[in-house]
């Protein structure tokens, strides 16, 4: 009968420590054999039972949400793959028929590659696949088809503004287009596109005030562009995420109580909201050995929302704090916060990594069976 | 705002911080508005401007009045005379009526590749048939202008006419532009002239004082030496050293008392010591001043000085030969007038004097590398020195002319000057040209020959063409092992950079400005010497004394320009109502006054090249500044030069520095004080001053940014488009630095930046960091981090030859079947390359064809073949590059000139050097993918990991500091946190506080986690956002290989150098491990077989080359044998026996053959 950790030393384990200096306890030891006599194999009924997900914020473009009861690999790797697998649709190719502007023709593709674009999900994600650049270096020619690439084009001269004001300075009203926006990129669908992209859900900038370029009377910007599906891990312009990250929830305990003006000043080493004070209860200061003897009235600090605390270790700063709290994280609560550049919903990237997750561990699967055999 | 359009708005702002109108003054935190103030009429590229205009308004003019008169030998009656000269605003050379417009633009002169010059106009008066004829405005050369100097078309234009003439109102102006280079005369760091140098010669433990004296005709350095107990007198036109009472006696009229009193005063110190030397005349035999001069004439060297003409025959007596050389050659600056030579016995007896006092007290030496001992050279001073020497040519050269004309026996005109005038002057612009292009500066009557004067402008960024501006050159010997002339000097602080020198050979050598230096023109003496009389204090002419009263105690000698003038006995009031004088403007702000107590002497200096800065005068324990002055600069109704006349601030040379008590704060003011100090990160320069925190930055590492950030690529100027440079580098995304000093305000640092802000985390990450290496992360890059644009220019001109031919531009070559080949792809129908178009290497950009006939005449039947030959300019370089402009236009010389540029846009890759503001370079190491990379809490990753190993030995605190700063002011979203001035206090704990504030950690150390495993790391990691710089040096310009490829054609040796895609030399010391190890064919193959080894016949009969298995020599066959020997060596032994030396080659089997053994 292997031994039974009690649910203190299992709590202990759970937590990484976060000392003046240095942050212990940083990796996961719940793993067979490491503890002698516990059985820690995986048991996916026990990790059915514990995992948990609570969203904090779903909006479209930023996403909150609590993963908790997971090991931090697992995590890392939806985070990886958020950042990194996950397809979207950028400019790739730019065909330049005439550019006069001041801003070279690498520098005005490589800022048009970095522009966000959305469009209906259904044709993004499903109707449109990949286009491979053939390897041998031959000709492009006859490779671009209606699913696998999306035709846009900008179109651009500046022109003197006739009703401008005599002595106006501004450019922007003195010249017509003088300034290129992401607005002015013009979505061109052709054959099945116009099914999935028309529209709410034609091909756009996901924010139209992206600045592209600065022009001046006679200039001209005269370009069209092949958008291609691509992962982050080949051009960051690919990542469905301007971040995906997580922390891990903090855990302040109080081991000894805070009172008075060190309970004002404790709170103010956090954040708001994430240290209470309240008058301490006739009941608290009548418990004996609780700390609060004889301190009824008086403000006590209590911990009221860790989530909030950004780990600053700002009261291990002060002397009177040192024994008195200990800081730390749960090693298995992952606060995720996912900013979608607008392709994806914020949650849907979660939920992609997942399959793609799933997609990989099943072609390993097919490795590892081969191995074994 | 109003934006006032005069280039200097951003110094016409003088309130930073966000402080507004209404806002209280205090004189302790703002007084350095004064230097914005500053730096709007004086300071960094001013002095060569001002140089320059002294130049062409004064000096010039004061040239040509000295040389101005010409006669002629033949006819007599024939004169002519140089009434006025000037000089025009820039035009082109290719002049001509017809045109509307000949004035030409900066821009126009660098893309044409031309010379931006002025003309040169003269009045003339000359005689003809016993009349005066005046002639005006008759063209005599051309002169290099220097940009934005008063004759520039630049000067004074405001930012809209600058763009108009495409170019940046930011540049700093200062340099020249001949045949299309900007080119920038040096500063040159001199020994001051004119002054008495006394130094003592540690191995002979003798005392010498030198003068170099220095006029318009002649320089020349005169010794003082006491050597052996005994003085005397050395100089060049002398053949032997002659006792200096001999000199003394010569001068003439004194007695030998007169001597004593006039050298030693009443002291018996010095009269003993000096009583020997009366001893050495008599012994020569010389007691009178005829004897004297005798001695003295008969030791001048034959000849004399040089151009001596002809008539007056060198047949003088040795009296007159002794005369002369003591009234013109031997200390040249103390002018003889009406054979008075009293002024010139003081002289003599005062370096005597010092002579003698330095060998009882060694203290009393000078000190060669005090800066107040030297004079800097400037554009304007060179350019005189050059053009009195060509002045003075044109005129023996006009004269030559005129005596050609006159020696006709029966000439049917008079004589016109005008064009020989126009004519001879073509050799002044010439001479002008090419010293400024070749940096070559002879000047002939001074003997001089000086290399490396100019150099091509900088263009690699904004800082490096404006620390070329404030460079100061040395002409100390950069090979000589002494230690003196390099070290900082302590009276370098606040007038050269204490920080920007180079490392090497020439540290401490070549030297910076200060921010708030300005060198000296030369003020004219003699307005000086008015009111030295007329600031009272009982000073007399020093004509009137004798020696005795020179010398009494407490009597000063007042030297105006080293030269004894005039005697006080109240030096102090003299000192202090002459500097009333001054402060009340009546006389010139730049003339210095210093007293020395040791000399008991008064040194006014009015002469040019002194290096000098402002202060702010404190009166009776008070500082003059007042908050009402900041005031009404604020407001600007006031501007630097009135706070100079009322009494506020004075400009103070090295010298007149050393009697000051200066304070550096307001605080630190008592009753002694006598000035304050402006600012005290002026003691730094431009380049210094970029850096933030330096004053907690180890010194070296300071010094070393110096360096780099002249390599560092941003962005050139605001034209930096519109130029075709050799080559030039951009940034894409140049960013003003997060944490940013006054200094960098003040140069504009922050509108033309050369970096970009990364968020560094100091940390270890994955052992490519080690030794310097960065880490960077490819989403950064991805996302124009680094990125960078290297133009590169390809020109070509087209010349026409004697007999009528010209180059041409050929057309695109076709295969058989109609279709261009590929290596003409790039071109378009008229022969240049597609703008936009991607070249490779190999393509040709430009298609020029020569023709092959070039010599022949045309006439008759001389014609050559009508054949072209092709001469095109191809791109070179592995890596593919875009075609940018292409640009058509004709040169000075009406020749077609072509030039195409060429540019690359680069992603740092692997080995590209970066480096932050405080000498930390480093090459990246490896480029990590985002999701590799630790991440902190909120999501931030960094772009570059640092190794923490760069910190401890270099103790670059300034980096923690900035890196703190930035963060704070990022989070905080205030901009004005990110100041990080020198020797200004900075509030870290407020930093701190901000960063508690909104929620990191007080020390800038954050809890991150790793991208990796995904769990936290174990150490918290000091992050933030640090300036970083791309610095030239890219792999991409430097990664060579080689398999097989060219070789050398003497030697049959694989090419040396990337450019000719050369060997990797195995060199000696690599052949000596070879060697060593005992590795015998590896190097075998090294040496012979990859490289030179070729087959020769050797006959063994004769030990000779044979040929073809015969032997030419024995005419056999018999005894040839075959072996493999480098080239080399075959070429040596054959080069010998071309010079008839023997060679045999004697052959031994060392693995005889078993049979034949």
């Amino acid at each position: 009968m292997p031994r039974k950790p009690s649910q203190a030393e299992l709590e202990q384990r759970n937590i990484v420590g976060i000392e003046a200096e240095v942050v212990t306890n940083v990796t996961s030891t719940d793993y067979p054999l490491n503890y002698p006599g516990e059985d820690h194999s995986w048991d996916i009924d026990q990790f059915r039972d514990n995992l948990r997900i609570k969203f904090h914020q779903n909006d479209p473009l930023e996403a909150s949400f609590s993963l908790i009861g997971v090991d931090a690999s697992i995590a890392n790797a939806f985070r990886r793959i958020m950042i990194a697998d996950i397809p979207t649709l950028a400019v790739e190719t730019v065909f330049i028929n005439n550019n006069t502007s001041v801003i070279q023709d690498e520098v005005l593709s490589h800022r048009l590659g970095l522009i966000p674009f959305r469009g209906g999900r259904d044709g993004l994600h499903k109707f449109l696949k990949w286009w491979k650049k053939p390897t041998d270096g031959s000709s492009t020619e006859g490779t671009h088809f209606d699913y696998n690439t999306v035709l846009l084009s900008l179109n651009v001269a500046c022109t003197h503004n006739e009703n401008a004001d005599e002595d106006e300075t501004d450019p922007t009203k003195l010249y017509n287009h003088a300034h290129v926006y992401a607005k002015d990129i013009v979505y061109e669908p052709i054959g099945r596109q116009t099914k999935y992209f028309s529209g709410e859900d034609a091909i756009a900038p996901v924010n139209p005030d992206i600045l592209i370029a600065k022009l001046r009377p006679g200039q001209e910007i005269d370009l069209t562009m092949h958008m291609y599906k691509g992962v982050g891990s080949d051009h960051a312009k690919f990542s469905p995420v301007a971040t995906a990250s997580y922390r891990l929830l903090p855990t302040i305990t109080l081991l000894q109580p805070i009172l008075g003006n060190d309970a004002k000043k404790f709170a103010k080493c956090f954040p708001p909201g994430v240290i209470g004070l309240e008058t301490v209860t006739r009941k608290e200061a009548a418990k004996k050995g609780s700390g609060y003897e004889g301190h009824e009235g008086e403000l006590k600090a209590v911990v009221k929302d860790t989530m909030k605390d950004t780990v600053s270790r700002e009261c291990l700063r002060h002397a009177e704090f040192k024994d008195t709290v200990k800081l730390g994280r749960r090693r298995d609560h992952f606060i995720f916060s996912i900013e979608s550049t607008g392709q994806w919903d914020s949650d849907a990237i979660f939920l992609e990594s997942i399959a793609h997750m799933k997609e990989k561990c099943r072609r390993l699967e097919v490795q590892v069976v081969n191995m074994v055999r | 705002m109003v934006a006032i359009d005069d280039g200097f708005e951003a110094l016409l702002e003088p309130f930073y911080n966000g402080k507004k109108l209404t806002d209280p003054i205090s004189t302790k935190e703002d007084k350095y508005q004064l230097l914005p103030a500053f730096l709007k009429v004086k300071g960094l590229v001013k002095q060569h401007i001002d140089s320059y205009n002294f130049f062409v308004n004064t000096e010039l003019k004061e040239i040509v009045k000295a040389n101005r008169f010409i006669k002629s030998d033949q006819e007599e009656k024939f004169w002519l005379e140089f009434t006025d000269i000037r000089v025009g605003t820039p035009t082109r050379n290719d002049y001509s009526d017809i045109k509307t417009r000949n004035d030409v633009t900066p821009m126009e002169c660098r893309l044409r590749d031309m010379t931006y010059a002025a003309p040169v106009v003269v009045d003339i008066v000359y005689s003809r048939d016993r009349k005066k004829i005046i002639r005006k405005d008759i063209p005599l050369c051309r002169i290099p202008v220097m940009l934005k100097s008063a004759k520039c078309c630049l000067n004074s234009a405001t930012n809209a006419e600058m763009e108009i003439m495409n170019e940046c109102p930011l540049d700093p102006g200062g340099y020249f532009i001949i045949g299309g280079t900007e080119k920038v005369i040096l500063i040159q760091e001199q020994l001051s002239k004119n002054r008495v140098i006394v130094e003592a010669d540690e191995k002979t433990r003798g005392v010498s004082a030198s003068v170099t004296s220095s006029t318009h005709e002649r320089k020349s350095k005169t010794y003082v030496v006491l050597k052996k107990d005994r003085i005397i007198m050395q100089h060049n036109v002398l053949v032997e050293a002659i006792p200096i009472v001999i000199v003394l006696k010569a001068l003439g009229g004194m007695s030998d008392y007169e001597i004593m009193e006039l050298v030693a005063g009443g002291d018996a110190r010095y009269q003993d010591d000096f009583l020997i030397n009366f001893d050495e005349a008599t012994k020569a035999g010389v007691y009178t001043q005829q004897q004297a001069l005798e001695y003295i004439g008969t030791r001048v060297k034959m000849g004399g000085p040089k151009n001596r003409p002809f008539n007056m025959s060198s047949r003088r007596s040795p009296v007159e030969e002794g005369l002369d050389a003591l009234a013109n050659i031997i200390i040249a600056h103390v002018t003889i007038e009406g054979l008075d030579f009293y002024p010139k016995a003081i002289y003599i007896a005062m370096m005597v004097r010092r002579v003698l006092m330095a060998s009882h007290n060694p203290k009393l030496v000078d000190d060669r590398d005090f800066v107040g001992n030297k004079r800097l050279e400037l554009a304007g001073q060179l350019l005189s020195l050059l053009f009195e020497d060509l002045f003075k040519m044109f005129v023996s050269s006009l004269k030559g002319n005129m005596e050609h004309f006159f020696k006709k026996p029966n000439r049917t005109s008079t004589y016109d000057p005008v064009g020989p005038i126009s004519g001879q002057g073509a050799y002044i612009t010439m001479g002008l040209n090419r010293a400024i292009q070749s940096g070559n500066w002879t000047v002939k009557r001074f003997n001089m020959n000086r290399a490396g004067v100019t150099h091509v402008l900088s263009r690699l960024s904004y800082i490096a063409a404006l620390g070329m501006m404030t460079r100061i050159s040395s002409q100390f010997e950069k090979t000589r092992k002494v230690s003196g002339p390099r070290a900082l000097q302590p009276s370098q602080w606040g007038m050269l950079c204490t920080s920007d020198t180079p490392e090497g050979e020439a540290c401490g050598l070549v030297k910076n400005l200060a921010l708030m230096t300005h060198i000296t023109t030369m003020v004219e003496e003699a307005a000086v010497k008015r009111w030295v009389f007329s600031v009272g204090a009982g000073v007399e002419i020093l004509r009137n004394f004798s020696g005795t009263e020179m010398h009494k105690p407490g009597s000063y000698i007042i030297h105006v320009n080293g030269t004894p003038y005039a005697l006080t006995r109240y030096p102090k009031r003299f000192a202090h109502n002459f500097r009333k004088m001054r402060r009340k403007g009546f006389i010139n702000p730049f003339v210095s006054i210093n007293l020395s107590e040791h000399f008991s002497s008064v040194h006014i200096a009015t002469d040019e090249g002194r290096i000098c800065r402002p202060y702010i005068i404190v009166k009776d324990g008070k500082s003059m500044l007042k908050p009402e002055h900041l005031r009404l600069l604020q407001l600007g109704k006031a501007s630097f030069d009135s706070f100079l006349v009322n009494g506020v601030v004075e400009y103070l040379d090295v010298n007149e520095e050393q009697d000051t008590l200066v304070a550096l704060y307001e605080t630190d003011i008592t009753q002694k004080t006598t000035h304050l100090e402006i600012e005290p990160f002026t003691i730094l320069g431009a380049v210094a001053g970029l850096i933030p925190f330096p004053h907690h930055n180890q010194s070296p590492r300071n010094t070393y940014q110096c360096a780099m950030g002249k390599q560092a690529i941003g962005a050139i100027a605001y034209n930096q488009l519109n130029r075709i440079d050799t080559l030039l580098y951009t940034l894409v995304y140049p960013q003003r630095p997060m944490v940013i000093t006054k200094t960098i305000q003040l140069v504009h640092y922050d509108k033309l930046p050369a970096g970009q802000n990364a968020t560094v985390a100091v940390m270890s990450y994955s052992g490519y960091d080690i030794e310097d290496a960065l880490v960077l992360n490819k989403a950064s890059c991805d996302r124009g981090f680094g990125r960078c644009q290297v133009f590169r220019k390809y020109a070509a001109e087209l010349q026409k030859y004697p007999n009528g031919r010209r180059d041409r531009i050929g057309g695109k070559e076709k295969n058989e079947d109609g279709t261009v080949i590929a290596k003409h792809a790039a071109l378009d129908d008229d022969g240049l390359a597609i703008v936009g178009y991607q070249i490779h290497s190999g393509e040709t950009m430009i298609k020029k064809e020569t023709p092959i006939d070039q010599s022949s005449t045309g006439i008759g039947t001389d014609r050559g073949p009508d054949e072209f030959r092709d001469a095109s300019t191809n791109y070179r370089i592995a890596d593919p590059a875009y075609i940018d402009k292409v640009f058509v236009s004709n040169t000075e010389k009406d020749s077609a000139i072509i030039k195409v540029q060429t540019r690359q846009t680069r992603r740092p890759e692997l080995g590209d050097k970066f480096s932050s503001r405080h000498g930390q370079k480093g090459v990246v190491g490896i480029i990590v993918e985002q999701e590799d990379l630790p991440f902190s809490d909120a999501g931030v990753v960094p772009d570059i990991i640092m190794n923490p190993h760069g910190f401890p030995s270099r103790m670059t605190v300034g980096k923690l500091f900035e890196c703190l700063t930035g963060k704070a002011s990022v989070v905080h979203g205030r901009r004005d946190y990110g100041f990080g001035d020198a020797f200004r206090s900075h509030p870290v704990e407020e930093m701190g506080k901000v960063l508690i504030d909104h929620g990191f950690s007080w020390e800038g150390k954050d809890y991150l986690t790793s991208g990796i495993t995904g769990e936290p790391h174990e150490a918290y990691i000091y992050n933030g956002p640090i300036y970083y710089q791309r610095l030239k040096h890219m792999v991409q310009d430097k990664m060579h290989s080689r398999s097989r490829g060219p070789r050398a054609i003497l030697t049959r040796q694989p090419t040396e150098g990337r450019s000719r895609d050369g060997g990797l030399r195995l060199g000696e010391m690599e052949r000596d491990c070879l060697i060593a190890y005992g590795a015998s064919q590896l190097l075998l193959e090294r040496l012979m077989i990859s490289s030179d080894g070729t087959e020769v016949d050797i006959c063994q009969q004769c030990g000779l080359f044979g040929y073809k298995g015969y032997c030419q020599t024995c005419k056999s066959t018999s005894q040839v044998t075959q072996m493999t020997m480098p080239y080399a060596a075959k070429l040596l032994v054959q080069e010998l026996i071309s010079m008839n030396v023997g060679v045999r080659l004697q052959l031994e089997d060392e693995f005889p053959h078993p049979q034949h053994a």
